[in-house]
């Protein structure tokens, strides 16, 4: 079963008749109807590649978004094996939006660390719909001290609409958390790579994708704030969240352009949604081809690499 | 750098501030209501002498009652690329700049600045919330980057000044990018083995609070300011209860183990003075404070009998 989006709408008609066309051919109703549901398939296989040819920056936040899209967890159970997860922040709680352990990819001991929103109404309550607490940070923090203790490379999965504004989350220092993650981020001697899968929310996402290397799939964004705050603030109206997506320039085409995001990861057409296994295989692809890339360096060299990498970002303009 | 420039400026302002505010001038309290004296006000460094309530003040205001006889050089900050994302929401960035700048008068919302506090060489970098809110761009970004750098080779203490709204959205992912550039700043202030104090100043939210503002080796805030990431009524929406009297606030933080102190701002440069004094291993600042006292060593009469007993039964 398909969940469109609303701009899909025309899509899902087409497709809509093409699978009743069948249904009624199954039951011999029709009699020849086979050419047609093919015709109409070729229309929308046409339609679903230039609609997501040309996704608007605010399309690309639904996709970025949608729930059928392969999350962290989905990531981890393909790409790794012997993934052992790790818990607990060692001070208060383990928090369930972040999931963290030991795996090897492709045999090689990784640390896997990545928000995970939860994929049905049980699973996403329990995980904070991927908004971490500070727990969640302070688990990171912990396990990238372990894997830079080790030597072993720290792979980080992006999607989170943003850190959780709650009163306990405030109150266990939410921010100090956010700010220690980034700091390890920076500190660690080991290769670390960053994969925005869907959402990277804002200071929730930084304390992840302070990365060697940021790779972004094709239909993700990253941005200081969502386009529905920054409309709310700056247009005084939540409702102009499409001028805000555009203005934020919060697109994985954008964010390579202006320096932020060093690739782009391609999506099968019709996004990540449609076809979760060949999206998880490019996903692969890039890590082996980041790791391969990170791993000759050594500690120091990583660590002056990464930081030089932050201190030279912004000198990069978009053309109006 | 123009040097005398910079060093003279901040006394001839507050020459020619003196000349155009009367003495007689009245500034009503926002908290308390009460009516104060502009000069009574200024010398409290804008806190209430009735409720202590701390109102804003500007870097250049702060940095003139900080620094030993209100000397200061301002430093160098590299100027960022303008509008680099052609940002347009009802107005346009580049406008929004230059109203910012005719009401400061200031060029963006950081001062860095060098000089002598209590007699030793510190760099102050001061956020300044009436210029669009604080708000963390990448000039700010620069900003902290230049006092760091300043910072190791004086080989000085780096004092902070937090207040801002958060990032400056009309710069988009360059503002966020500014959590792990300041971050990598305050890096390089570390790896010298040099202080870095944090000053939390009304407000202080965002990304400014989960990047710089709370990687310090100390942190104190001034009286009552509103410290968080998320802001209350982001968390009020979110949770849909009322949040407690005092929430986020310097006290309620402090109670909850964030901050190191909350201190008056009047009280401010004694404070830093004592801190930076003894993180560099100075003698004591001489204030008029009475001597250390002199510890004598217990003679053997003086020993009281259980003491003893206690030391043979070590043996
Ligand atoms: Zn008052």
């Amino acid at each position: 079963m398909q969940n469109y989006l609303e701009f899909e709408k025309p899509l899902a008609e087409i497709e809509g008749k093409a699978a009743e066309l069948r249904a009624m051919a199954r039951q011999g109703e029709g009699v020849d109807v086979g050419n047609e549901a093919e015709a109409l398939d070729k229309k929308a296989a046409a339609m679903l590649e230039s609609l997501y040819k040309n996704l608007t920056p605010w399309q690309k936040c639904l996709v970025a978004r949608h729930q059928d899209r392969p999350h962290c967890i989905d990531y981890i159970n393909t790409l790794f094996t012997e993934y052992t997860p790790l818990a607990g922040d060692r001070n208060f709680a383990d928090d369930l939006a972040v999931m963290g352990g030991l795996a090897r990819f492709n045999d090689q001991p990784v640390m896997v660390i990545g928000h995970e929103k939860g994929n049905d109404t049980k699973s996403r309550i329990e995980r904070n719909f991927g908004m971490a607490r500070p727990e969640g940070y302070r688990k990171a923090i912990r396990l990238m001290d372990m894997a830079d203790r080790f030597g072993i490379p720290v792979i980080t999965l992006v999607d989170t609409q943003g850190a959780y504004p709650g009163k306990g989350a405030e109150e266990r220092g939410q921010a100090e958390a956010i700010a220690r993650s980034t700091e390890k981020c920076l500190q660690i001697g080991v290769p670390l790579l960053s994969i925005v899968i869907g959402e990277g929310g804002s200071g929730g996402a930084v304390a992840f994708a302070t990365a060697d290397r940021l790779a972004m799939l094709e239909h993700s964004i990253y941005s200081v704030i969502s386009p529905e705050g920054c409309a709310s603030i700056l247009w005084k109206d939540g409702s102009f969240a499409q001028d805000a997506a555009e203005a934020l320039r919060l697109t994985a085409q954008d964010l390579v352009k202006l320096g932020v995001a060093d690739r782009i990861i391609q999506e099968p057409v019709g996004g990540a949604q449609r076809n979760a296994k060949q999206a998880i295989n490019s996903v692969g692809l890039a890590i082996a081809d980041m790791l391969k890339e990170l791993t000759p360096l050594k500690p120091a060299e990583l660590r002056k690499q990464r930081r030089q990498k932050y201190l030279n970002m912004g000198d990069k303009a978009l053309v109006a | 750098m123009n040097w005398i420039s910079n060093v003279v400026r901040p006394k001839i302002n507050s020459l020619f501030s003196r000349r155009e505010t009367p003495d007689n001038l009245w500034t009503k309290c926002e908290e308390c209501g009460n009516m104060l004296f502009h000069r009574e006000l200024t010398e409290a460094l804008n806190t209430c002498p009735n409720c202590d309530h701390h109102m804003h003040i500007t870097p250049r205001e702060r940095f003139t009652a900080l620094f030993d006889n209100g000397v200061f050089v301002e430093v160098d900050v590299p100027e960022p690329l303008a509008d680099p994302l052609h940002f347009k929401d009802q107005k346009r960035y580049p406008d929004r700049m230059r109203e910012a700048r005719k009401k400061t008068n200031e060029k963006e919302a950081m001062l860095v600045a060098e000089g002598d506090l209590g007699g030793v060489k510190v760099v102050c970098a001061g956020q300044d919330f009436s210029f669009m809110g604080g708000s963390m761009g990448m000039y700010v970004g620069n900003a902290i980057i230049a006092a760091a750098e300043r910072a190791v080779k004086l080989k000085a203490p780096l004092i902070l000044f937090s207040a801002a709204g958060g990032a400056r959205m009309q710069e988009g992912i360059l503002s966020l990018m500014q959590m792990p550039r300041s971050t990598v700043a305050v890096e390089m202030v570390k790896d010298a083995g040099l202080p870095y104090i944090v000053v939390l100043t009304h407000p202080t939210t965002g990304g400014v609070t989960a990047s710089y503002a709370m990687l310090g080796d100390i942190h104190i805030a001034e009286p009552n300011a509103l410290i968080c990431f998320a802001g209350p009524r982001v968390i009020e929406q979110t949770i849909r209860e009322k949040l407690p009297e005092g929430f986020q606030r310097s006290e309620y933080l402090l109670d909850h183990g964030i901050l190191d102190r909350v201190t008056h701002r009047t009280a401010m440069r004694e404070e830093l003075i004592t801190i930076t004094r003894m993180l560099t291993k100075k003698p004591p600042h001489v204030k008029g404070d009475l001597p250390a006292p002199t510890l004598e060593k217990p003679k053997a009469e003086d020993k009281a009998p259980e003491a003893d007993k206690a030391a043979s039964a070590e043996k």
